[in-house]
């Protein structure tokens, strides 16, 4: 099934609240080699201004996960999961994310194109806290292959 | 913790450099703190399966670490408002021997007026570049 052309423009129902935990944070950070103390050490975040310690800059990509997944999971969008391939992506921060925020991520489907027999779904996801402000938009392409690869 | 001197910068000056290795254990870390648990990253049958050349690190592994030594350089990962790459070339993280990223930042446009900089990363394995268009925008106004 190709990827549903129809899907632009489409947004999906907000994905359940996602609160940021301290040690997931620490637990993130270790993974992508972040060693800088503010994602560490919650009284250097603080003396930095922050509530709590400080995400590194791709913890996004774990909140955008859940919006992403329930793209991959509409019913007519055509998306082959076992033939996706993560094409770009990008982060665009109002503000970093620190533990104890409680983010909401609601997904719009920007474009699908067509190149080479491959389909590219670039996606939006926009990441509010609990006041309802933007902390982050993420955006990712995923290049789906076509069936002769 | 000082952040940089937003007056003395450059373009094409590099800001950092740093070079950092992986092997299949920095994957299942990763695995386990993303949630990406796709077992190309961490089985060897299933990547040669979908013709693969080996075990792949993931995508936003190689984008989470390639970031770092611009954190460091700016000292506070808040000041980064916009972050992009595209994926261009896989890891392929050898069981034995691991894998090598060579990361170089440095100073791609300066906004005078915007108090900002675009740092652009290059970030090499085995020689050739596995992100394009890896672009880091520092804020350094307070």
């Amino acid at each position: 099934m190709p990827v549903n052309p129809e899907l632009p423009g489409r947004t999906l129902p907000p994905a359940p609240a996602y609160l940021v935990g301290r040690e997931k944070v620490r637990e993130f950070a270790r993974a992508v080699l972040a060693e800088h103390p503010l994602h560490h050490d919650v009284e250097a975040a603080q003396a930095a201004g922050y509530a709590d310690v400080v995400a590194p800059p791709t913890f996004a990509v774990v909140v955008q996960e859940s919006a992403l997944a329930q793209l991959l999971a509409e019913p007519d969008a055509g998306i082959d999961f076992s033939r996706v391939v993560h094409g770009d992506q990008r982060f665009r921060f109002s503000r970093a994310i620190v533990a104890g925020d409680l983010l909401t991520a609601q997904l719009t489907v920007v474009s699908v194109k067509s190149l080479g027999g491959h389909s590219m779904v670039t996606a939006d996801t926009v990441v509010t806290d609990a006041q309802g402000e933007h902390v982050v938009t993420a955006t990712s392409t995923l290049v789906v292959r076509g069936d002769d690869e | 913790m000082s952040t940089p001197d937003f007056a003395a910068l450059t373009v094409g000056q590099v800001v950092a450099e740093r070079t950092v290795h992986f092997d299949r254990g920095n994957l299942v870390r990763y695995a386990g703190a993303s949630g990406d648990f796709n077992p190309i990253h961490y089985r060897d049958d299933v990547a040669a399966s979908v013709g693969l050349p080996g075990v792949l690190a993931h995508g936003m592994l190689t984008m989470g670490v390639a970031v770092q030594p611009v954190v460091d350089w700016v000292g506070d990962a808040g000041r980064i408002f916009d972050y992009q790459v595209r994926f261009t070339r896989p890891v392929v993280v050898d069981p034995q021997q691991g894998a090598d990223l060579v990361i170089a930042a440095k100073v791609g446009a300066i906004d005078e007026q915007a108090q900002t900089a675009r740092i652009d990363l290059d970030v090499r394995f085995e020689g050739d570049t596995v992100l394009g268009k890896a672009q880091v925008q520092v804020r350094f106004a307070d």
